[in-house]
């Protein structure tokens, strides 16, 4: 870790954060509808994760990955537009906030489905594996997932298969408005995962540079070919489950706790002389332009509606 | 060059070509490796082709048929076998949010070129959990191709025809038709997917039907040739999409219209397709369009139960006399 990277990660949470502001403001001007849940809070993660992969690496992700697709380098432009249901939008306005893809740098979703993404990433890692590619396929996910039959199903299928695969559990506390304890008996789920003899650490998930390194030694051992490796990212949203969320079923001064580990925050204090004012500069452009990109977009034409059902109607 | 076969041979003889000449292609599913397949499909191919390429997997039909979707993203031909219908409700979660809709919810960026093999059907009273016919309920789905081979040349033909297709094509064998022999012609090309196939050409019912019970309705038409009735029997060959053309011009000659389905009646793929005649080709009829599908129960264990609720050869031939009978 220098000063150089230590930028990087803090622009790159950064540029997270402001965009999700964003979103929340477009929201409100009924810009954007349907489902919008907010990564605020948890930015160290994916960012974290993100930095130890590389251009060919594989990544799925869940229903909250505006900030894993940001993080994977999608250009926001395309993401907003597809938050604003426009043609230019990185699934072309037909996926919204919970499906956002993007072919080019392997970014396979946005699948909304708690736990859909895992047996998809098993499977494209098979395939690696098959064609003996040297790459590694990132799974996202939150710890409501771990109730699911294709969490175990799919970890038993990746340590059996001996599989080049990173799962990442985004433990936030929440599966929606349910708390983990009310929810599992073994509310350590790095040692379910462990049950499945796949290697498995707890982390810091608020602390970027732990997670960034943490995922540096664990993808260079997954690329060594030593199999799958189990990530657990204690992390936390600042922001409610989605738009519709009240937030009955946790204390404020829960959510005012875990605000002193902002992600941001830390990073800066263990980095003083991170360029704060530049970052902030920059990615208001960023953001206002993709905000233009999106206002200026189009609106697909509802003649092609029922397109994109088989490949054979699918635009050259 | 034409040789004869049992179906359950000639689905074998497919996949053996299709892994001998791309090796992106591999089998996945229950017992399909040691075992040799629940209904002793790859019987043999794991001696062949290794257990690289002929997967075990366990029993979790969600994972591995999710794994059959991200191999098959990733440049690989996956064929996952569910053993059996009823089984493939565990993965209706792959299946149907994910297989179905990726390219659709990608924009066009990420199509599935999986396909998915399954047996299906009553018959060998398995019961109420392995003998439902679930091929039409799939055929609801936009995304997804229903094959539903009948012939020996169709259990072979079926499969090259998905493992060529750039999207999610489910194939579902019935199981009373494994055992069944045929002959199969490796020169001539496939018919496409969804082009239905004149089994019998007459002039009086179109009879429309795919999987086993093409075999029912070709004893009955033979039994109603020896009243006088002229049936003409389509077998569909696929649900998803549905053959309008075929459909419509036998129904404009013959004027009406018999559907045998083993699925329920309700929601069914027969509904379907009366419905489709009904708005395309209403004014050629000469009497109701009438069906024989599955009694609206699940399969029940006793043997004369189960034939009681499944369509039976005289019961399609008394439902044409009725139809014949109205004017």
């Amino acid at each position: 870790m220098d000063l150089d990277l230590a930028n990087t990660l803090y622009r790159e949470m950064l540029l997270i954060r402001r965009f999700e502001e964003k979103c929340v403001e477009m929201y409100s001007k009924e810009k954007i509808r349907g489902f919008l849940h907010l990564y605020i809070g948890e930015e160290a993660v994916a960012v974290g994760v993100m930095h130890a992969l590389n251009s060919e690496d594989a990544v799925f992700a869940t229903y909250r990955e505006h900030g894993h697709a940001l993080a994977r380098g999608v250009h926001p432009n395309p993401i907003m537009a597809e938050l604003y249901g426009k043609e230019q939008g990185c699934s072309r306005g037909r996926g919204g906030s919970m499906h956002l893809f993007d072919a080019k740098t392997h970014f396979y979703g946005g699948i909304a489905i708690v736990t859909g993404g895992l047996p998809m990433a098993i499977g494209m890692a098979l395939s690696d594996k098959m064609m003996k590619r040297n790459r590694v396929t990132v799974c996202f996910f939150g710890e409501g997932a771990v109730a699911e039959g294709e969490f175990h199903e799919s970890l038993n299928l990746a340590a059996l298969w001996h599989l080049p695969i990173l799962f990442v559990c985004e433990n936030n506390l929440y599966a929606m408005g349910t708390a983990l304890e009310f929810t599992q008996s073994e509310t350590n789920i790095s040692l379910k995962a462990a049950s499945y003899r796949i290697t498995s650490t707890q982390i810091d998930g608020m602390n970027v540079t732990q997670v960034a390194e943490s995922a540096q030694e664990t993808v260079r051992q997954i690329r060594a070919g030593n199999g799958p490796v189990f990530l657990e990212c204690l992390t936390y949203r600042f922001r409610a489950h989605s738009m519709y969320d009240a937030e009955l079923y946790r204390q404020k001064s829960e959510v005012e706790e875990w605000k002193q580990k902002d992600p941001l925050v830390r990073l800066h204090q263990d980095w003083p002389t991170i360029n704060i004012a530049q970052h902030e500069k920059e990615i208001a452009q960023i953001i206002d332009d993709a905000v233009e990109f999106a206002e200026n977009g189009t609106l697909e034409s509802v003649d092609d509606l029922e397109k994109f059902i088989y490949s054979s109607e699918v635009a050259p | 060059m034409n040789s004869t076969l049992t179906y359950r041979e000639a689905v074998r003889h497919a996949i053996v070509e299709a892994m001998e000449k791309d090796q992106t292609v591999f089998l996945m599913g229950e017992d399909v490796g040691h075992y040799g397949g629940g209904y002793a499909v790859s019987m043999g191919l794991l001696e062949q082709f290794g257990s690289e390429r002929i997967i075990d997997t366990p029993l979790s039909e969600s994972a591995f048929t999710g794994a059959g979707i991200g191999a098959a993203l990733g440049g690989m031909r996956p064929i996952v076998e569910i053993m059996t219908v009823n089984f493939s409700l565990l993965a209706l979660d792959q299946i149907m949010n994910n297989t179905a809709n990726l390219l659709h919810m990608s924009g066009g960026q990420f199509n599935v070129p999986l396909v998915i093999r399954m047996a299906t059907g009553g018959g060998k009273q398995l019961g109420a959990q392995h003998s439902h016919s679930l091929e039409g309920w799939y055929a609801h789905i936009p995304g997804l191709k229903i094959l539903t081979p009948y012939s020996v040349q169709d259990a072979h033909d079926m499969l090259v025809l998905a493992l060529a297709d750039p999207d999610p094509v489910l194939i579902f064998e019935h199981v009373l038709l494994y055992n069944k022999k045929g002959t199969l012609n490796t020169d001539t090309p496939p018919l496409a997917i969804g082009k239905a196939k004149i089994e019998r050409t007459g002039k009086d019912i179109t009879l429309i039907t795919y999987g086993v019970n093409v075999l029912k309705a070709l004893e009955a038409a033979q039994i109603l040739s020896l009243e006088g009735i002229d049936v003409e029997v389509i077998d569909l060959r696929s649900l998803r999409p549905l053959d309008d053309k075929t459909i419509m011009a036998s129904v404009s000659k013959t004027h009406r219209v018999l559907i045998v389905d083993e699925g329920w009646k309700s929601g069914s793929i027969s509904a379907e397709i009366m419905a489709r005649i009904n708005e395309q080709a209403f004014f050629e009829l000469d009497a109701p369009m009438r069906r024989v599908c599955t009694a609206e129960v699940p399969i029940p264990y006793a043997s004369h139960l189960e034939q009681a609720a499944l369509p039976q050869t005289e019961t399609i031939v008394a439902m044409a006399r009725t139809l014949m009978e109205e004017s």
